[in-house]
């Protein structure tokens, strides 16, 4: 029994509870088992919250048996991304900086996602402040991917990606600067959804780049991913940056393309996010999937996208830029770590320390590189550059969009690659994310779903639409889905 | 040296920065309170303690009210704006960068006239932008300063409270009266924030803080000198004392041919003094940015003019104003202007007293409380109604002049309401005839010498027994009623 | 660098030679207590990465306005509202020190930045 209720969506379970047929509690229990089982080897999760979680589970049963009217994912297990904020469990955001750290306040997302009944697991690893595109730098270890135990889950949300590919959960939470949610899903086989930038309130997300930074759903199927967009989207006034307006509607979108007509519908395919340096299986996967748009009635045009060539260099101003003042806080104060309090050191010395000590080499890197890109009389030539490099990858959308309904390319020009291939090479690790970079500088939102195999491990295929037509990405999605066999990671690695 | 010898030489220039903690209920990015003195940490949220996560929203009160201080100050306020990060490290600011503006300040290029002796000066204002106050840390050990410290504890209730800076340009020509002009100014700046009504000014407190920029360059030359830029100046008395001694400090650098150091500098206000402060190992590099947790400032325009229309009279206005219905003499008026209680009279007599005694009040018994209290008439702990009251009672003879001025006493002291401290105390003139008679028999009975020189003729020895009196009734009878009394007793009337 | 062959991200020729003292500089007004092989490391690091990043400069022209925001909004406010506050053990809970209801911190030396 409970390996069939890991194997459901969350859609059905959804269903099983809310009829009755099965508890919340046993479907909490399922998830919580496999964890035991397989975590061991996957470690995906840094935190499991199994009394949290079968106390929620309970409650939604009660509330059932009260004849209370529930969500439509109440009751269903979720694995939270270890930078979200929780009220009284531990929020680490995978960094030695913060480990103990139990925050007194929930972020707007962990109060949305508790009052809508979801059951929350417990806290998935990243890569430290979400600073990868592996999960190798995490403080805490690294994740390992359920279709290959020696290859990484891609990153930063490699926890969250692994723990739903993994079947120890159906939903998850990852946030999403320059590809976290999308470049995860896609080399796990699973799919992932960046909302548009303001779509889903960053209050309580620990923040990496905040103009950049936006949390989204995990899961294994596209009509999943949408019902917990709805679940989290929306505007939140505790966000300056959060949109007031209605939420797009993504589960009626996913529904209508799920019976996979996509007739009339304009694709484009982006000229530059392809070709060279990208691995040829990926490349073919992507094409198939083309094809299978076109089959499905779509019209495939190719679009040119010159500046998205610069998003990659943009991105690695951007985001170190605002990091490296988002990182100031952890300073050996308030909350967290101290090192080298002897009673005799000065703060500044104890302060470095910490820092020092708390900090790895990825997240030091890039807090030297905004440090030095923001320090008076580099700032135009490197931050205020940058900015005019989003305008211009904002244009290169608007022009596009204007051929187009949806754009599409590989979400990653590479499959999930060995663990410990890459680390020694910045550079190398950067280039992970330079499909999903142009829709995270221009705020627009964008969905990875599996699209077929590369010697073995899944390919994603990125959808990308304008501004709060998330809508758009989840039929075109659900339509995709529908029309292709899903694919599953090999049962012998977790066996 | 002397302040005269420095004048032969060299013109000074000096610029203010002064920062105004404004007083809206809740801190500038999130709903936390701003009251003063609660218990140490226990005004703080998410937002101010710098919590991972946690985001700032702007205090919509915050924007209007700098938009009033930018208007009353002749500014103009920009159409489009940002709040930016100012990066820095210091443990009484949660996130280790301020919230501030740089580039593009809310309000710029206005100017405030201010006027000294007679003199009419302009002090041009560059901006008037917003920003978050920090915590507060305490140094604990041997000195109690930060130097010599064995720890320090931090509390963050200010933290978030928002701040407006307020600059001026570089103030020049005022020569022998550059800090008479630097006190005028933030004395006039005061007003027109209380007038607003967006700050209690409260400079003891630190709700108006301000920094005082020095330089001096010789007399003829047209090249300004290095300023220094000097801190911890809490009191209008101590921006006066401030340019002043930085003045002869740096005269005598000059004359001696050193060269001013551009720097930080510390007033002590014990000693009138300043000294160097921030040790100056790294050249501050602050990497402001735009602050991406906000979004941009667009004032609509209809809402400026809005604000403009409704601005209440300013103090220059009001002055004139006072001047004109009280019909007070020019003379009179500098020394009030002189004395800060031009507003303070204005408002004693609009509170009911006459012009004569309100002028008399204030110029006389309550400017000498100042003064003794080393504080300003206006931060006075009385108000001008209560002033107004104590007048009516002298008036109708509830009180004599002299009960009076220990109701003031009182007031000052416990800020507790006039006719409260007039009961509590029994401070009221004692006009029972009966005690009074009864009193004066006593008197005469214990001074038979004196009553006899009176009955003889010699009325002017009266006044001892006058004394005697007062002293048996506490002081609480009018003097001419008693001497009134004995003299009739006495048949030398 | 095999990495470089195959891929579209190729660093710019001219080098921007951080030096270590650079990164110290760095290090310092970041607050790391970087050591000397990682001073090494990431001078080397940095140089690379920088000159990769400089691309931006090749496209960027004066008359193009920089984005701040990707989803551009004006005027979020709140009203002057009170939100209830943290109660103070919470508020201590995580320090690493605490005296008399505030954080304790060691010494500071500078005055204030």
């Amino acid at each position: 029994m409970s390996t069939d209720l890991t194997r459901s969506t969350a859609t059905e379970l959804a269903g099983l509870i809310a009829g009755g047929e099965v508890s919340a509690v046993e479907v909490a229990q399922a998830h919580l088992d496999r964890i035991s089982e397989v975590d061991d080897r996957l470690h995906a999760f840094l935190v499991v919250d199994a009394d949290g979680a079968l106390r929620a589970a309970k409650a939604v049963d009660a509330r059932r048996a009260a004849g209370e009217a529930l969500g439509p994912l109440a009751g269903v297990p979720l694995a939270m991304k270890d930078i979200v904020v929780t009220e009284g469990l531990p929020t680490t955001a995978g960094s030695k900086i913060l480990e103990g750290w139990v925050p007194p306040y929930d972020a707007t997302i962990s109060r949305r996602i508790k009052d809508a009944g979801i059951v929350m697991l417990g806290k998935t690893n990243l890569d430290e402040f979400a600073m990868g595109s592996s999960t190798e730098n995490s403080a805490f270890g690294p994740t390992h991917n359920p279709w290959d135990l020696a290859r990484v889950p891609g990153g930063s949300g490699g926890g969250s990606a692994a723990a739903i590919a993994g079947y120890e959960a159906p939903l998850a939470i990852g946030t999403d600067t320059g590809g976290s949610i999308r470049q995860p899903a896609a080399v796990t086989g699973t799919v992932g959804a960046k909302p548009t930038y303001g779509g889903v309130s960053r209050y309580g997300l620990i923040a990496l780049a905040s103009s950049l930074d936006q949390a989204g759903p995990c899961a294994r199927t596209v009509l999943d991913a949408a019902l917990l967009h709805e679940v989290i989207a929306g505007h939140d006034p505790c966000d300056s940056t959060s949109i007031a307006a209605p939420v797009p509607p993504v589960v009626a979108a996913a529904r209508d393309g799920a019976r996979g007509d996509l007739t009339g519908l304009r694709v484009g395919v982006v000229r530059e996010l392809g070709g060279a340096g990208y691995q040829s299986g990926v490349l073919a996967a992507f094409q198939d999937a083309v094809e299978t748009l076109r089959k499905l009635g779509a019209d495939v045009v190719e679009v040119s996208c010159p500046h998205f060539d610069y998003a990659l260099a943009a991105y690695y101003l951007i985001l170190p830029s605002e990091c490296s003042s988002n990182l100031a806080r952890y300073d050996a104060v308030r909350y967290g770590l101290r090192v080298g309090d002897d009673g005799v050191r000065p703060l500044e010395e104890v302060m470095s320390l910490t820092r020092e000590a708390g900090f790895g080499p990825e997240v030091k890197r890039r807090v030297m590189i905004g440090t030095y890109a923001l320090s008076a009389g580099y700032y135009d030539a490197y931050y205020g550059q940058a900015q005019k490099v989003r305008t211009l990858i904002s244009r290169d959308f608007a022009a596009a969009f204007e051929q187009a309904d949806v754009l599409v390319s590989p979400a990653t020009p590479f499959v999930a690659f060995g663990i410990g291939e890459r680390v020694a090479d910045p550079m190398a690790m950067y280039v992970n994310d330079l499909c999903t970079l142009p829709a995270s500088l221009a705020g627009t939102p964008a969905i990875s779903v599996p699209c077929g195999l590369s010697d073995g491990l899944p390919v994603g295929l990125q959808i990308m639409a304008p501004a709060l037509g998330d809508d758009r990405c989840y039929r075109v999605a659900a339509g995709y889905e529908s029309a292709v066999e899903r694919i599953v990671p090999p049962a012998e690695v977790l066996a | 040296m002397t302040y005269e010898d420095v004048l032969t030489r060299y013109a000074p220039v000096i610029g203010l920065e002064t920062h105004v903690e404004l007083g809206t209920v809740s801190k500038m990015f999130c709903g936390c309170s701003t009251a003063f003195g609660a218990e140490p940490n226990t005004q703080v949220c998410p937002v101010c303690l710098g919590l991972p996560g946690s985001l700032p929203v702007a205090n919509e009160k915050a924007i209007e009210s700098t938009i009033r201080i930018g208007l009353a100050l002749n500014c103009t306020i920009a159409e489009w704006c940002r709040f930016a990060r100012k990066n820095y490290f210091y443990p009484d600011m949660p996130k280790n960068y301020q919230i501030s503006q740089y580039d593009e300040p809310l309000c710029v290029n206005g100017y405030l006239d201010v006027e000294v002796n007679g003199e009419s000066y302009r002090v041009g204002i560059e901006r008037v932008h917003l920003e978050e106050d920090t915590g507060k840390n305490t140094h604990v050990g041997r000195s109690g300063r930060i130097h010599g410290a064995d720890y320090s504890l931090v509390d963050y209730n200010r933290a978030g409270i928002p701040l407006v800076e307020i600059v001026t340009k570089p103030v020049t020509g005022t020569g022998a009266l550059a800090p008479e002009v630097a006190r005028t100014y933030v004395t006039e700046l005061r007003d027109i924030l209380r007038t607003l009504d967006v700050s209690d000014v409260r400079m003891e407190q630190g709700s108006l803080r301000c920094d005082v920029n020095t330089s001096l360059h010789p007399l003829g030359t047209t090249e300004w000198g290095t300023r220094t830029e000097t801190k911890n100046v809490n009191s209008l008395r101590s921006v006066e004392r401030a340019v002043r001694s930085e003045m002869l400090r740096q005269a005598e650098i000059l004359d001696g041919g050193g060269k001013i150091t551009q720097e930080t500098r510390h007033f002590i206000e014990t000693t009138g003094d300043t000294r160097s402060g921030r040790s100056k190992e790294e050249a501050t590099d602050y990497r402001y940015f735009p602050e991406p947790d906000l979004v941009p400032l667009a004032p609509d325009p209809a809402w400026v003019v809005q604000l403009r229309a409704t601005l209440p009279e300013l103090p220059a206005v009001r002055r004139a104003r006072t001047r004109e219905t009280l019909g007070i003499s020019a003379e009179d008026m500098r020394q009030m202007a002189n004395a800060g209680v031009v507003d303070l009279v204005g408002a004693t007599v609009e509170a009911g007293a006459p012009v004569g005694e309100a002028r008399n009040w204030w110029l006389g018994y309550l400017a000498q409380k100042a003064n003794e209290r080393e504080t300003d008439a206006a931060d006075l702990r009385i108000t001008p109604a209560q002033v107004a009251r104590i007048v009516s009672l002298v008036g109708d003879g509830t009180l004599s002049v002299a009960l009076g001025r220990q109701v003031v006493d009182a007031v000052l002291d416990t800020g507790a309401d006039v006719d409260a401290v007039v009961a509590e105390r029994g401070l009221q003139v004692v006009s029972d005839t009966d005690v009074l008679a009864k009193a004066a028999d006593e008197a005469i009975a214990a001074n038979p010498d004196v009553a006899e020189k009176v009955r003889g003729g010699k009325v002017n020895a009266v006044g001892p027994l006058i004394g005697a009196v007062r002293k048996a009734t506490g002081g609480q009878a009018d003097a001419a009623t008693v001497r009134a009394i004995l003299l009739e007793k006495l048949g030398s009337q | 660098m095999a990495w470089l062959v195959d891929s579209p991200i190729v660093p710019n020729d001219s080098p921007r030679n951080i030096s270590r003292a650079e990164v110290a500089h760095l290090a310092r007004l970041a607050r790391l207590a970087v050591t000397d092989e990682e001073l090494d490391v990431f001078a080397g690091q940095l140089d690379v990465i920088l000159g990769a990043v400089a691309r931006v400069g090749e496209v960027a022209a004066p008359d193009i306005p920089p984005t701040s925001h990707a989803v551009p909004m004006t005027n979020v406010l709140r009203p002057d509202e009170l939100w209830p506050c943290l109660p103070r053990e919470a508020v201590l809970a995580a320090a690493p020190d605490v005296e008399d209801g505030k954080f304790r911190v060691p010494r500071i030396l500078s005055e204030e930045a």
